[in-house]
């Protein structure tokens, strides 16, 4: 028989530490939908999502019960919509509705795809489907949405940056009265990976099969709890970290294959994450504080991040066959117990988040900025972090949502792991406005004399 | 054989442990090994069990047994041996 002691700490991860699997993404094509006729696309786009994830929540449950292990999520990732817009023209948010329509058959609490990839520039389909985003994150509740607009690769798209400033205001200010919820469902990429169960930037990439099933584990209680026991030196800490996500990843590995059985198509990647939520005992912050800092966003968040985050990685991919998605420790401000904390008190500031990102995934995520923000600094915010991305061929990306209406010190609470935070001081005293304005692209980085 | 692990945690009253086989037996649930201790001031009960021949969706059998927890104060989980051998084996 297992051990007694092994068995009570599984048990405790469930019971104390938040343990649980955050989400099953399955994620479809949508390729063989397009259609010259937007409204018959849209029918094949919601016949193959509901025929091929009917069973998706029942199965997650199931799943749920047999072992015992919480599914938070169940989840749907698309082709980049913009690809269907591309032949069938028309207003692309059709195709949202179409989605959502979808999203309610099937009872999963997001769809993500509704996205376009204009990181070396636009083609047919993208410029129509961005500027409606602001539309149809407002006329629909469950769709998320992202852009790339960068790469190492390709460099960065200069014009695609402007716009998205643009695009992130105008879609908070349309859900205005509804705390500005549109952008919280927006990730602007660089370098996004086309195979991540999480949202709001999951979407189904064009190598990818017809249909796969990707899981994202969670547990940074777990990681916390196990520190908390640790009075090694870092070396003891990183070993630790390793050990903790080696167990956390090869549940995920279990639930996913398990699913993909259950479901009938292939298991994709598990994504290595630690994504933390609201709820107290769940956060990335109160990792960072428990390794030894005061707060997190003081000196040495930076470092204690980037072993944290690479300590993860390590521990979890032996655990399992394939790795992908996101990968890494989650700062997303507002859905992060701790980080909301460091905010409120001032300690954690946009600037030393940046910082943090080019040792973590994923980016700028879930910040709260002042409603007055003008488009151009969302640009200029996007650029930088893009940059870091491109340079250090890494996902970056930004989520900020604008706070119509309010300035820095008050409050937005989005709900649900969505979350709830400070509205972030944003530095506004020069216009990067010329810069911007410029337009063009920002060429591919050298991958070469590394300095 | 598909096997399950029940564990039983809270405070030691005196048929736990009758309660809990009953349950299984009514369910043709058959317990292969049982090992119990006092952990951290706290009492713990685990079974390993036989569910071939359950009579009854594994659902109802793991609320009835979360339902029997509640009653007795303790708390009482029904869960796959697959998820602690993935954990805890190599």
């Amino acid at each position: 028989m297992i051990n007694i002691n092994d068995i009570l700490e599984t048990v405790n991860m469930i019971r104390e530490e938040n343990l649980d699997i955050r989400t099953i993404t399955m994620g479809i094509s949508l390729l063989d939908c397009a259609d010259s006729d937007i409204d018959v696309s849209c029918e094949k786009v919601y016949n193959k999502i509901t025929r091929l994830a009917g069973n998706l929540v029942k199965v997650g449950e199931d799943i749920e019960a047999e072992y015992g292990i919480p599914i938070i999520n169940k989840r749907i990732s698309v082709t980049p919509i913009a690809m269907l817009v591309a032949v069938s023209g028309g207003d692309p948010v059709k195709y949202a509705h179409a989605l959502q329509r979808a999203a309610d058959t099937v009872g999963v609490n997001f769809i993500g795809g509704y996205s376009a990839l204009v990181q070396k520039g636009f083609s047919a389909g993208d410029i129509e489907l961005i500027k409606s985003i602001p539309r149809a994150l407002n006329e629909t509740s469950n769709i998320c949405s992202s852009v790339n607009i960068g790469s190492t690769k390709a460099g960065i798209n200069m014009d695609a940056v402007k716009l998205m400033g643009e695009i992130v205001r105008e879609s908070a200010v349309l859900t205005a009265d509804r705390e500005c919820i549109g952008p919280a469902k927006l990730v602007v990429f660089c370098n996004a990976p086309e195979d991540n169960p999480f949202m709001a930037g999951a979407f189904h990439g064009v190598g990818e099969p017809d249909c796969v099933v990707h899981v994202g584990v969670s547990g940074p209680g777990v990681v916390y709890a196990a520190l908390k026991k640790c009075d090694g030196d870092l070396g003891a800490v990183a070993e630790t970290i390793k050990r903790t996500a080696f167990k956390i990843t090869r549940m995920g590995q279990l639930v996913g294959s398990e699913a993909a059985r259950r479901l009938g198509v292939p298991f994709g990647i598990v994504d290595l994450s630690l994504a933390p939520t609201p709820a107290v005992g769940d956060s990335v912050a109160r990792i960072l504080e428990e390794m030894g800092l005061g707060v997190c966003g003081t000196h040495g968040t930076t470092a204690a991040l980037a072993m944290l985050n690479d300590a993860v990685k390590k521990g979890g991919v032996m655990a399992c066959n394939s790795v992908g998605g996101l990968s890494g420790a989650f700062i997303p401000v507002s859905e992060d117990e701790g980080m909301i904390a460091a905010a409120r008190s001032g300690d954690l500031k946009l600037e030393k988040l940046e910082a943090m990102t080019a040792v973590c995934s994923v980016g700028l995520d879930m910040i709260i900025i002042p409603g007055d923000t003008p488009p151009e600094v969302i640009s200029a915010i996007i650029a930088d972090e893009a940059a870091i991305g491109m340079v250090n061929s890494k996902t970056t990306a930004v989520r900020v949502i604008p706070a119509i209406g309010k300035k820095a010190g008050e409050e937005l609470n989005f709900g649900g792991l969505l979350g709830e935070g400070p509205i972030m001081d944003v530095n506004l005293k020069a216009s990067p406005k010329k810069f911007i304005d410029r337009g063009g692209k920002i060429p591919a980085p050298m991958q070469s004399l590394k300095n | 054989m598909k096997k399950t692990v029940i564990t039983v945690i809270g405070k030691d009253t005196s048929g736990i442990i009758a309660r809990v086989s009953a349950e299984c037996a009514k369910h043709k649930v058959n317990i292969l090994d049982i090992t119990q201790s006092v952990l951290q001031d706290m009492f713990v009960m685990v079974m390993l069990t036989d569910i071939d021949s359950l009579d009854c969706p594994f659902k109802t059998f793991s609320t009835e047994m979360d339902t029997l927890g509640r009653e007795l104060n303790l708390e009482i989980r029904v869960m796959h041996e697959d998820i602690f051998n993935s954990m805890h084996r190599i």
